[in-house]
């Protein structure tokens, strides 16, 4: 699904390299995470696939499905199935979020040469998946993420992802300012789309969140490499034992 | 030469070139004595300079000139007209003058309407006494000759008297022929205790326009005002709306401005009665050698009365916005809840925006705030629509429409905002903007 190799980037406007040499190879229907220090590179890596401004690639190759990810703009690598939920997801003051779940679903739709959603049937579809989630009605309707606290921040984030229903799903802490109860939503909401054609990247400092959506594969990340991967026991040892040890023995 | 001087100078230039100062009128009418007093105050004014402090951002030569300069008519390329689908009365004006065989009856139940030319003749009618009066109000504390001399000048416009609740809005099209005319208009708005109009305006009248609009609305009467000025590259406006608004009153005023060489849009709204409500919104748009300014000035002289200032601009290739904007608090206007922002969105580095807010309050117990402030298009927020799949032009066009959100919210009616936004949609479309990635 997602092929990226020997990945550098630093960036665009300042000397400062964060990722370096990147490995990372996930296949389809495959749920990966990465743990990895504060700085290491983990969002950095996530923007430069959705294609975010100000970091430049200096080497290496991005692939989903065969097709190179870095050579597109933002918005193809949407269509081609690429979806992030972001770490800070942010604020667009005065355009509501129905508006932008129908833009975003239709455009979507449209570059990939498929009808647009009709008005009734996006309605039903949202109504039915927010559910789900417990974002009520009143949420759809205000502005995208204004005033929505950090927890209804995350799940409009996985509520988007349900919508779009994406090949290729990046998780930036999402269970970051999650209560216990919202915890459980958001990893039921990412369990029901688990599925043989779609494939997860689970970036995360916790276990917790690992014990709700099962890893296959995990990685840890440091100074912009992958340093070591494993099983779920990996994810593990780093709520016990924290980096430390793990690092000391990566560099031995 | 004083300032004095050469104001003076300018205004006999202007006149010189109407055979008359004074409107068609004769001076035994009612409409004769109000222009000829109309024409003794802007004597007394004189016409505006660069220097004149209320005309430092705007210069005011192009509306001083005798004679309009030309203006190159628009090829709106077949697209609807504004309001097109709303049910309304309409009013047609071609090139400044009332055309009966284009407009519709102006017979509606609820509503009086006649032209200011016919009105004329009837000495007790109700515009005598009325008419020039909100205009001359509207003179202190800051003179605004350009609407003396358009009360001075006129020869058309309507009045109209609402006594009731029309069942649709009234709708005045402003249509234009000549490449080089002035239009010269004058309206006349009463709203009667407990009424209820709707007022629609549209079209670039002429190369060069002058409107003045004054409106009285009465005791808990309600006054809604949605306005598009047009799209003509040369044109020139300048336009004053002078209000004064009763106890429990409501006025709701919305401009949408496009393009246009020097559009100059003056309101003047007291509120003199308690518990009265005003809000002024304008969203405006302009790519290339434009220049809007809205000059607006909010007295409240009662108690508990809101009102609003709402103004949105999108500036690129060398646009230029203006906001003068002031709420005037009273002695004695306590619990007032005054609100005013101006913004501008710049698509380039050659576009700017100037804005003077003010505040003056007489009175200890009230709430007022204002803001101004200028900026690009929020890059994250881009970023995040096209990563959602949302194709940059068509994210451009959002996150500008979402910046106008605010203004448009102004009008209450949801199909004539539907109308606003779909315009406002149309411009952007043609005007692909430049600045961000491509
Ligand atoms: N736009 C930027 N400008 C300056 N520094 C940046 C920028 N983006 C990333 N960095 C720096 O690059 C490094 C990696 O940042 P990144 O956000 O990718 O880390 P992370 O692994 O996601 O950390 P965390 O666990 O705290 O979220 C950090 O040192 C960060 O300060
Ligand atoms: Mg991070």
């Amino acid at each position: 699904m997602l092929e990226i190799k020997n990945l550098h980037v630093k960036l665009a406007d300042e000397d400062k390299v964060i990722l370096r040499g990147l490995d990372l190879s996930i296949g389809a229907g495959e749920v990966h995470a990465i743990m990895g220090p504060n700085g290491s590179g983990k969002s950095t890596l996530s923007y430069v696939l959705s294609g975010r401004e100000g970091y430049e690639v200096t080497d290496g190759s991005a692939k989903l499905l065969g097709e190179e990810l870095l050579e597109m703009e933002p918005e193809a690598r949407a269509a081609a199935g690429l979806f992030l939920a972001f770490q800070y997801p942010v604020e667009i003051p005065g355009v509501g979020n129905m508006t932008f779940l129908r833009t975003a679903l239709n455009a979507q739709r449209k570059a990939r040469g498929e009808e647009e959603v009709s008005a009734g049937d996006f309605l039903k579809l949202v109504r039915e998946k927010a559910k789900t989630l417990k974002i009520d009605a009143e949420m759809l309707k205000r502005p995208v993420n204004v005033g929505f606290s950090g927890g209804e921040k995350k799940r409009n984030e996985i509520l988007q992802m349900a919508m779009l229903e994406p090949k290729m799903c990046i998780l930036d802490e999402t269970d970051s300012g999650l209560d216990v109860d919202a915890m459980k939503l958001v990893s039921d909401g990412v369990n029901a789309l688990r599925d043989a054609g779609r494939s997860f990247l689970v970036i995360t400092h916790y276990q917790r969140l690992l014990d709700h959506i099962k890893p296959d594969v995990v990685h840890i990340m440091a100074a912009g490499r992958i340093v070591k991967t494993g099983g779920p026991e990996l994810a593990l040892e780093v709520e016990n034992n924290g980096y430390a040890d793990l690092l000391a023995e990566v560099q031995a | 030469m004083t300032i004095q001087q050469a104001k003076a100078d300018a205004l006999a230039a202007r006149l010189g070139a109407g055979a008359e100062g004074q409107g068609g009128s004769t001076q035994q009418s009612w409409l004769g004595a109000a222009q000829a007093a109309a024409l003794a105050r802007v004597q007394g004014m004189g016409l505006p300079g660069k220097r004149d402090e209320y005309w430092r951002y705007t210069d005011p030569s192009t509306l001083n000139v005798p004679k309009a300069l030309s203006a190159a008519l628009f090829d709106n390329r077949g697209e609807p007209r504004p309001f097109s689908a709303v049910d309304r009365l309409k009013l047609v004006f071609v090139d400044g003058v009332f055309d009966p065989a284009q407009s519709d009856s102006l017979a509606l139940e609820g509503i009086e309407i006649e032209r200011l030319s016919q009105a004329a003749a009837n000495p007790s009618h109700w515009a005598a006494g009325l008419y020039g009066t909100l205009e001359a109000r509207g003179q202190t504390p800051v003179e605004r000759p350009f609407a003396a001399l358009n009360t001075a000048q006129a020869d058309e416009g309507v009045l109209i008297r609402v006594t009731g609740k029309p069942s649709r809005p009234v709708s005045l099209i402003y249509l234009r022929k000549s490449v080089d005319c002035d239009a010269i208009l004058h309206h006349l708005i009463k709203v009667e205790s407990g009424a209820e109009l709707t007022l629609l305006e549209n079209g670039p009248a002429a190369a060069r326009l002058s409107k003045v609009m004054e409106v009285e609305v009465a005791d808990k009467g309600r006054f809604h005002h949605v306005r598009t000025q047009g799209r003509d590259h040369d044109r020139r406006a300048i336009s004053h709306i002078f209000a004064r608004i009763g106890a429990g009153a409501l006025f709701k005023s919305f401009t949408l401005t496009a393009n246009g060489r020097l559009t100059r849009t003056e309101a003047f709204i007291e509120l003199l009665g308690a518990d009265s409500v005003a809000h002024i919104a304008g969203a405006s748009v302009g790519d290339g050698d434009f220049h809007h300014d809205d000059t607006v000035f909010v007295t409240h002289a009662a108690e508990r009365c809101e009102s609003r200032q709402v103004y949105k601009k999108v500036l690129k290739n060398g646009a230029v916005g203006v906001f003068q904007g002031k709420i005037l608090v009273k002695q004695g206007a306590q619990k007032t809840d005054g609100y005013q922002i101006s913004q501008s969105l710049l698509l380039d580095d050659d576009s700017q925006f100037l804005a003077k807010p003010e505040l003056e309050i007489y009175a200890d117990d009230v709430k007022c705030s204002h803001g101004s402030t200028s900026g690009a298009i929020d890059d994250t927020a881009l970023y995040y629509l096209r990563s959602r799949g949302v194709p940059l032009k068509q994210a451009q066009s959002l996150l500008v429409l979402a910046f106008l959100a605010e203004a448009i919210a102004e009008i209450d009616d949801e199909a004539i905002a539907e109308d606003i936004r779909g315009r406002l949609e149309a411009w952007l479309h043609r005007h692909e903007h430049a600045g961000n990635g491509q």
